[in-house]
């Protein structure tokens, strides 16, 4: 699967995306968080406050209890603030 | 339907033009531009986004105007990158028939640009940034479409 990052999300953990096999276990984007949460202490900042972050699975906004599959791409990023 | 992103600024002019002639029964044109403006000393903004997932999510709620009201074009173009202010950040442009249906489409997309269109923006003052908050008005201006 593909992972992007965005934003203040992107930043602070000074990636914007990468490929991943989906993790043992992981069936739901909040599954994926949690894992990635995990990492280290970086990783865990970011991911450990669902509440200020909103997701997207294959370009579409989403609620944290979507299922994902090994072929999706998953977006982390802040509520949005263009226009 | 014209949706795009882009670095550089845009028409105005030309846009309007480019709408009116693709339709006869047009009967009157609604733009709304977004600009940047000077908020407490701000010196700049710069607008990233999500390729792909913009275009789509912009594409389905035109499509969405499109079945609310009998529009005859619409026009959307979001900038991206460093902007100063007093530069165009958003243009909306919509036409119709009559008034009515290209002033409600016109809010109704703008409402939505601010709250489902993938972009962040961050804001730079002097030397220090910042990522702007979604806002708790945007979200009830969106919301208020659903209630109809």
């Amino acid at each position: 699967m593909t992972v992007l990052y965005f934003a203040w999300a992107r930043q602070k953990l000074g990636v914007s995306g990468e490929r991943l096999e989906l993790p043992a276990g992981v069936r739901s984007v909040r599954d994926l968080a949690s894992h990635l949460s995990n990492r280290n202490a970086t990783w865990s900042d970011v991911f450990s406050d669902l509440s200020s972050l909103r997701t997207a699975v294959n370009q579409e906004h989403v609620s944290w209890d979507a299922p994902i599959t090994a072929n999706d791409e998953i977006a982390f990023f802040p509520p949005v603030t263009g226009g | 339907m014209t949706i795009r992103v882009q670095r550089e600024d845009f028409d105005i002019a030309a846009e309007v033009d480019a709408l009116k002639r693709a339709s006869n029964a047009t009967g009157g044109v609604v733009t709304f531009i977004g600009v940047v403006r000077d908020n407490d000393g701000l010196s700049s903004l710069t607008l990233e986004h999500y390729p792909g997932m913009t275009e789509r999510e912009i594409g389905a709620h035109v499509a969405e105007a499109k079945s609310r009201w009998p529009l005859t074009g619409v026009t959307v173009i979001h900038r991206i990158g460093r902007l100063q202010v007093g530069d165009n950040i958003v243009l909306v442009a919509v036409t119709s028939a009559h008034r009515q249906a290209a002033f409600a489409a016109a809010e109704f997309l703008m409402d939505y640009v601010k709250t489902r269109a993938p972009f962040w923006k961050q804001e730079q003052r002097g030397d220090s940034t910042k990522w702007v908050n979604s806002t708790e008005q945007d979200q009830e201006a969106a919301i208020r479409w659903l209630k109809d």
